[in-house]
């Protein structure tokens, strides 16, 4: 009620200075949105429009020549289905490790009794800034015998230290001390109180990093590209970039067909791939994106 | 001596009640150990005339034989002025834009457009580098790309972007803003919604405008979060992301697109040049370990506490 009577007699009070002001923001605010929208909504109405029309510049605002072409060509690409499996087993299989590896070291750290915690932290934090490098990790993945198995893409590279962090981070502020202090007069040991206090308590942290990790695991190709060389292997990014970087269906079509129908019609398909997988997360992110900005906000408190 | 031994005592009895907590841990530091601390011995690879046949112990000493050769190739400079350009161009677009995102996301008051605002600011960064790429190539074609669609209707023609060396850094730049500002301004929106109300409260008393109130409260108060940021993100101008750039690169930017990430994935994994690769991937990663302990010595100078 209070600030329903404030809000009004701050708009008798604005002044002309504050209305262009206002005016300003809200225009810009407008532009930037329609700049941050447009090249998606393109993408999805050039996915379903006619070929022609969408090389010709017909395509601007709406659907031009309605037409499902591109996506009856990606129906039949068994590739890229079976990236799209594979991509969803990686996300889940890789989303799973990364929350049984990080969640609990997370804890860990956050307990102040942790005995050599410091060297523990610097054990974690050395990974950040120092590495092997590209050929020494590649040569150890090898002699362990992971290269081109589903391993590789889930276990190796689960541990990461900012996770570690930002769970650590939620645990020091989100958890009051007095309740492990309870639990122990309660006769609870660590793994116990971990178990059925701490994580029913963090069901919040939990969601941002399995978020995370899924969006990582379903965004990323490097180490697909690094590791796999077995087509049926391969997730929805790397068949992603053979159809939208290295032009692969434009060339496999390019017998019968005139070659400005062909490039037409690859470019349509490369739409229908566009929408067909960030579709997923696209439409999942609206929903989620709470989870997304506390996870910022817990981050960027100090760790 | 007693002193000692109680010491001892005191230190395994706290051993054993941490070690609960060692077990919460063990799965991170086996993997870590395995994967990540294992490889650094590979490091010698480096120094060494590398052959897989006789491995990383048993391959003839090199000194810096391959440290010699990086510096003394022709794609010594360009790959790192190519590294540096890239990464300032980023930094002075996609630095300041976030914050001016931030201070205008705090001026509305309209609800529901506010939302809507930060939602489709937001949502661009969720799309893949793989789609992003593919994206920027099918936009750009200066034959059939809707931007030279929509430039000729005002008749502008639109240059080959992606067919010119020069063009490249700005095309990285743009798109990397398109996607990233938004959501890079999530941290400055919670800054500023952390500002004591009663500050704007006594400014309204003294008849200041809002564009005075965002000018002498808003960005004063930003300013400390704001050079934090900066600080730690010219720690990392050395090294620019390899996904983005690898997937842009062609034989005709070749010239502004080769960065050192890229380099040392063609030397080491395409043409085999392990010792090579290795060399120039170290020296890389010793220039962005300098920069950023520099970089934690002066914000633990300027904040009075360490970043690390």
């Amino acid at each position: 009620m209070s600030t329903g009577i404030k809000h009004r007699a701050g708009k008798i009070k604005k002044s002309r200075e504050d209305r262009i002001f206002d005016f300003c923001i809200y225009t810009i605010a407008g532009l930037l949105t329609l700049i941050a929208l447009y090249p998606i909504y393109f993408v999805v109405i050039a996915s379903f429009s006619d070929p022609k029309a969408v090389s010709a510049g017909d395509v601007v605002l709406f659907v031009s020549g309605f037409s499902l072409k591109g996506y009856k060509h990606l129906l039949q690409y068994a590739e890229l289905w079976r990236g799209y499996l594979n991509t969803i087993l990686y996300a889940l299989v890789g989303t799973l490790i990364c929350l049984v590896v990080n969640i609990p070291a997370g804890y860990a750290l956050s307990r102040k009794d942790l005995y050599g915690r410091k060297w523990f932290v610097i054990f974690y934090m050395i990974p950040m800034f120092f590495s092997g490098g590209l050929i020494p990790t590649y040569i150890n993945i090898q002699k362990l015998g992971l290269y081109d198995t589903f391993w590789v893409m889930v276990l190796p590279f689960s541990v990461i230290t900012y996770y570690i962090i930002v769970a650590r981070t939620f645990f020091t502020t989100g958890l009051p001390e007095d309740l492990w202090e309870a639990a122990q007069i309660d006769g609870a040991s660590t793994l116990r109180y971990f178990f059925s206090v701490v994580l029913p308590l963090s069901k919040a942290i939990l969601a941002v990093i399995a978020l995370w990790s899924a969006v990582g695991q379903w965004n990323s190709y490097f180490n697909a590209m690094i590791y796999l060389r077995n087509s049926n292997l391969q997730p929805l990014q790397l068949v992603l970039r053979n159809i939208l970087i290295n032009n692969q269906t434009a060339s496999s079509m390019m017998t019968g067909t005139a070659a400005s129908e062909a490039r037409e019609l690859s470019d349509l398909i490369k739409y229908g791939a566009i929408v067909i997988s960030s579709a997923p997360i696209m439409c999942m992110y609206p929903f989620v994106q709470k989870y997304f900005n506390q996870g910022v906000m817990v981050g960027s408190l100090k760790g | 001596m007693e002193k000692r031994r109680n010491g001892k005592a005191y230190a395994l009895m706290r051993l054993k009640k941490s070690r609960q907590l060692y077990l919460l841990m063990l799965p991170s530091i086996i993997i870590l150990v395995l994967f990540t601390y294992v490889p650094m011995y590979g490091i010698m690879i480096a120094f060494e005339d590398f052959s897989p046949a006789k491995g990383i112990l048993g391959s003839p000493w090199a000194g810096l034989k391959y440290f010699k050769q990086y510096f003394a190739s022709y794609k010594f400079w360009p790959t790192i002025r190519n590294t540096i350009v890239i990464s300032v161009y980023s930094i002075a677009v996609t630095f300041p834009l976030p914050i001016a995102l931030a201070l205008m996301c705090n001026q509305m008051r309209a609800r529901r457009f506010k939302k809507f605002f930060q939602v489709s600011t937001y949502l661009p960064h969720f799309i893949s580098t793989v789609v992003m790429c593919g994206m920027i190539i099918l936009f750009t074609s200066p034959s059939s790309g809707v931007i030279a669609k929509l430039l000729s209707f005002v008749g502008i023609t639109f240059p080959n972007v992606m067919g010119s060396a020069s063009a490249f850094p700005t095309v990285f730049v743009l798109s990397e803003a398109w996607q990233h500002v938004g959501w890079d301004s999530i941290l400055y929106i919670a800054a500023l919604s952390a500002i004591d109300p009663a500050l704007y409260e006594a400014a309204t008393m003294d008849g200041a405008s809002k564009w005075q109130k965002m000018l002498h409260i808003d960005i004063p108060l930003l300013m400390p979060t704001a050079s934090i940021m900066f600080i730690l993100r010219m720690g990392s101008v050395m090294s620019v992301g390899f996904e983005k750039v690898y997937l842009l690169q062609n034989q005709l930017n070749m010239a502004s697109s080769e960065i050192i990430s890229t380099y040392v994935y063609k030397m080491g994994l395409i043409s085999s040049q392990y010792s090579l690769s290795s060399a120039i991937n170290l020296f890389n990663t010793l220039i962005n370990l300098v920069l950023l302990l520099s970089v934690n010595y002066i914000t633990s100078k300027l904040q009075g506490t360490s970043l690390i």
